[in-house]
């Protein structure tokens, strides 16, 4: 039964009034529907001719109220709309909300070492799925149609994995707090393995279609320029501020889920523009490969997946005929979930789009009693007002385009 | 059967209207949330929606004859879903894909419309979060019957 009252009638859509129309210029609204927005953007933009003199990003058209869902579902539960805020990168989500929720508990030191590795291997295959989309979104902008295509075969890969392990293709809620869900099932390797070998020829294969392509090159080198100062000054993370050459990587500077035993680089560039932004992408995928590799050598190694404390993770299903406290606290973990000790705990961990962050408060019930999520699209995305001035209009898809905002996470 | 020169088919002209019109059934791009995604994905060579004629998505929706509503529908939102709706040349078809398009979903709370059917008609809800491309693509076969045999509205796809 639905609590929310329906609204009858809509209200009325916005006047776009929102930037000045003086002189020779007009004002045009590009979005909320709008097929190179990425989503349900709204730019206001004052043009003059084809040039844009004023950008003013209108967001909310996808806010969800998740961080006050949240609120009234279990910890546990509360996983399951944390995720659908990134939807290309639901794994970085849950994981980040995992690492607060464990600091809290004051659980951080017991999680299983396989449990880690599956994190990390998840945490790198969203990354994967998630740049795929990017790329192929971007590439459909710039009129560059190929690389869509390839970019989704390969996604489907990396889906099928996801389902398999989770259940689901995109939003597959397996990362838990205390763990993950289950092991890896059956046949997991076997397919794992066909990626790993399939991945650096598609690699190639994307890089042909693109990197050396003269009209992407044209389109993209020396558009939206970011220099280090301004791209820090307005809070941006991940691989745009990376391609403007501060190597800044949540992974090394704060790592977690034992991030620091595995070797890889963190690409930067120096020229700030969208075409650096592209190949740091490109070049952060290739380092999620790494770790992959290194990751399938330590899954060979069996092990627990879930914190063994009955007070947060369910005793395993076959106990329960067994054991009469394994059943009692079966009975408790899923009617009222656990609670976890008042106060505040950060976490923040990389997702594909930058710092991901989330802050938690609990009153010591057994539902959060705050989430506030700092989510990177948001940051990368106001820069869009300050390097938009001066540029085409087509420039601008390509800027949006190179910063890679997910609109879920932005309007949450 | 063998077509020749000089050999020649009878037909209702309706009926032709109606197998053109199936045949050819141009959604709008319109991505809102997660859904939007799996929308996509309906177009990569894994699921192809070419095969049935409704690879050519459309952005204005003056070309379009189905609007996939692909995702959560804020209260802010909605207005613009309203009217890109209007905007749409008739006969137009809808379908609501996923849960929260369809029901709110998840989101039972003040941000988030509760079924996109109380602001325009919905001709097939297409259940999943988000459902996988193979419900989207059996929602779009669902609609070509629709328009073959006539009929509208409320059909629920299951997989």
């Amino acid at each position: 039964m639905s609590t929310t009252a329906r609204p009858t009638t809509p209200p009325e859509p916005m006047s776009p009034e929102v930037v000045s129309r003086e002189g020779n210029s007009m004002v045009l609204s590009m979005g909320p529907q709008h097929p190179s927005t990425h989503g349900v953007l709204q730019i206001m933009l004052e043009i003059e001719g084809e040039t844009v003199v004023k950008a003013e990003p209108e967001i909310g058209y996808l806010h969800t109220g998740i961080e006050k869902s949240a609120e009234n579902l279990f910890w546990t539960q509360a996983q399951t709309v944390i995720e659908r805020m990134d939807y290309l990168a639901p794994e970085s989500n849950a994981l980040c909300y995992a690492l607060a929720a464990e600091r809290l508990l004051g659980i951080e030191g017991k999680i299983p070492e396989r449990a880690q590795t599956i994190r990390v291997l998840f945490s790198e295959l969203t990354r994967l799925a998630s740049h795929c989309v990017w790329l192929g979104t971007h590439g459909i902008d710039l009129g560059a149609i190929s690389a869509f295509f390839y970019c989704f075969d390969l996604r489907e890969n990396l889906l099928d994995l996801q389902e398999a392990a989770g259940g689901a293709r995109m939003h597959p809620n397996y990362v838990r707090i205390g763990g993950v869900n289950g092991d890896l099932p059956q046949g997991f390797l076997d397919r794992f393995d066909a990626l790993l070998e399939k991945f650096p020829g598609r690699m190639r294969d994307l890089r042909g279609l693109l990197q050396a392509n003269p009209i992407f090159q044209d389109r993209t080198i020396d558009v939206g320029t970011l220099t280090p100062e301004e791209a820090v000054r307005w809070n941006v993370t991940g691989p745009a501020l990376r391609a403007s050459g501060i190597a800044y990587d949540v992974r090394r500077a704060f790592p977690y889920c034992g991030f620091e035993t595995y070797e890889f680089d963190v690409p930067t560039r120096t020229e700030g523009d969208a075409y650096a932004r592209f190949l740091v992408r490109l070049d952060e995928m290739e380092e999620s490969y790494k770790i992959l590799k290194q990751v399938r050598k330590r899954l060979d190694t069996p092990g627990a997946v879930m914190i063994d404390d009955p007070k947060i993770a369910a005793p395993p299903k076959e106990t329960i005929a067994l054991s009469m406290e394994a059943l009692i606290h079966h009975f408790k973990i899923v009617s009222e979930g656990f609670r976890i000790p008042p106060g505040d705990a950060y976490a923040s961990v990389e997702s594909p789009r930058g710092e991901l962050g989330y802050y938690i408060v609990s009153d010591g019930g057994n539902r959060p009693y705050r989430i506030r999520t700092r989510p990177p699209s948001l940051y990368n995305l106001q820069v869009l007002k300050h390097i938009a001035p001066g540029n085409l209009i087509a420039d601008l898809v390509v800027m949006i385009g190179s910063l890679d905002p997910v609109f879920g996470e932005v309007d949450r | 059967m063998e077509v020749g020169p000089g050999h020649f088919l009878l037909a209702k002209l309706d009926d032709v209207a109606r197998w053109a019109q199936s045949s050819s059934v141009w959604p709008l791009t319109m991505g809102l949330a997660c859904c939007a995604i799996e929308m996509m994905t309906v177009t990569a060579p894994e699921y192809d929606i070419a095969r049935l004629g409704s690879e050519v998505f459309r952005s204005s929706p003056r070309q379009a004859d189905l609007m996939i509503v692909s995702g959560r529908v804020a209260q802010k939102m909605a207005p613009v879903v309203k009217r890109l709706h209007d905007q749409m040349a008739d006969p137009k078809w809808v379908i609501s894909m996923g849960a929260c398009a369809s029901s709110g979903g998840v989101f039972d709370n003040y941000a988030i419309v509760q079924g996109v059917d109380t602001i325009i008609p919905v001709d097939v809800y297409v259940p999943g979060c988000p459902p996988t491309p193979d419900g989207l693509l059996y929602a779009v076969n669902l609609i070509q019957q629709q328009i073959r045999e006539g009929g509208r509205g409320g059909v629920l796809a299951r997989g």
